[in-house]
């Protein structure tokens, strides 16, 4: 267990601490409005779970700018596959591992519309090879290229949210309901009432 | 940098939820969610997901605490104090969480860009996506709407059956109604 170990999962050990605060709340009071707020703590722990990992180190959101979607799309290609080549013939090694290590990462991807691969092929057709890696390796130094964190995660607790407040308006109801029938809405008291009965 | 923002966050974070777990008064514990939710959905703003901490500081903080308050207006204000302080529930939500974190020990590091969840599947959807959106820049929406559709009808669907299910159970009863409020005034 070392400092890298610690700070690396620091976030998912509070996201596993509120869980569990909220799954006492659940469990440990009998009131039954309280057990909702439990309930909620718990959902957003959740949500909160999976936005982490979602998040790539120095990523910004999965907002493509435009200036990226609109032609700068030679940077795009630089950032992709190429850049290896544009590294490898003027960078140490750990600068091609760096390349290579973006390569894999994830949404690591400048945006490239149909455009920007149109410019791209005709700077192909035209300037030679040599000088197209030299281009490429010029712009991937200048352009510093951009890493989009995942968007899956979003998109799946973005359901989960309207999901959840449907659930919880549905517990408020029937918590309404349970008061206007027994009168209480600590647990139980109600099971009393029910065995008086 | 942004770790900087993030430690004092998450300790806010958990300091809230141990004040609600620990608070009598209904009203203020609801309240305490509120903030609860807005500290969530600006931690959701550090992790790069706009889309996720707009949804949760509408929703998580507006619409829950309006409702729950409404709920409050209907019942009752004050949670009573309990016999005895729970034990139980407290070490069985010890050992839930002590054997959660060693499962954490197996977890890729945060913001690893090479953990499996950024690998699969193919992230190349993101250019994709550009693409069949026709250059719609925000690519949360573009799943959402088009990759996830079928995902989002059915979220729509639950809401509406929710909507409809809470209309059942809170409607009155005419005549039942008027029965139950003419005993009560001769009781």
């Amino acid at each position: 267990m070392n400092v890298e170990q610690i700070v690396g999962l620091y976030n998912y050990w509070i996201v596993i601490f509120l869980m569990m605060t909220g799954f006492y709340i659940v469990i440990a009071r009998q009131n039954m409005i309280k057990s909702v707020i439990g309930l909620n703590i718990f959902q957003t722990s959740v949500f909160l779970l999976y936005i982490t990992m979602g998040k790539v180190n120095g990523g910004t959101a999965p907002i493509i700018p435009p200036r990226v979607a609109n032609g700068h799309a030679a940077n795009g290609h630089a950032a992709n596959g190429h850049s290896t080549n544009g590294h490898g013939t003027n960078g140490p090694a750990d600068v091609l591992e760096h390349a290579q290590t973006e390569h894999a990462a994830a949404p690591v991807h400048e945006a490239v519309n149909e455009a920007g691969e149109h410019a791209h092929s005709i700077a192909e057709e035209v300037l030679s090879p040599l000088g197209e890696i030299a281009r490429q390796a010029d712009l991937t130094s200048q352009a510093e290229p951009l890493i989009y964190s995942n968007p899956m995660p979003s998109v799946l607790m973005l359901t989960a949210i309207v999901v959840g407040i449907a659930t919880t308006s549905l517990a408020l109801a029937l918590i309404v309901r349970i008061r206007e029938e027994y009168g209480t809405i600590e647990e139980d008291k109600i099971l009393e009432l029910d065995r008086d009965s | 940098m942004s770790s900087l923002i993030d430690f004092p966050i998450l300790a806010l974070l958990a300091i809230t939820a141990v004040t609600i777990a620990r608070m009598r008064d209904l009203w203020a514990a609801i309240m305490f969610t509120g903030i609860y939710s807005f500290l969530s959905a600006s931690w959701m703003l550090i992790l790069d997901a706009p889309d996720v901490a707009f949804t949760e500081a509408a929703v998580g903080a507006g619409i829950a605490t309006v409702l729950m308050l409404s709920t409050l207006a209907l019942t009752g204000k004050k949670d009573r104090q309990l016999a005895h302080a729970p034990i139980m529930p407290f070490f069985l939500v010890l050992i839930t969480g002590c054997v959660l974190v060693y499962g954490t020990l197996d977890m890729p590091h945060f913001g690893d860009p090479n953990a499996p969840i950024q690998l699969h599947p193919n992230p190349s959807f993101v250019e994709k996506s550009q693409h069949d959106m026709h250059g719609l820049p925000n690519v949360v929406t573009a799943v959402l709407a088009s990759y996830r559709g079928y995902d989002t009808l059915g979220e729509t669907t639950v809401v509406l059956t929710a909507g409809i299910a809470v209309m059942i159970i809170l409607r009155k009863e005419k005549d039942d109604g008027d029965q139950e409020a003419s005993t009560e005034t001769i009781s």
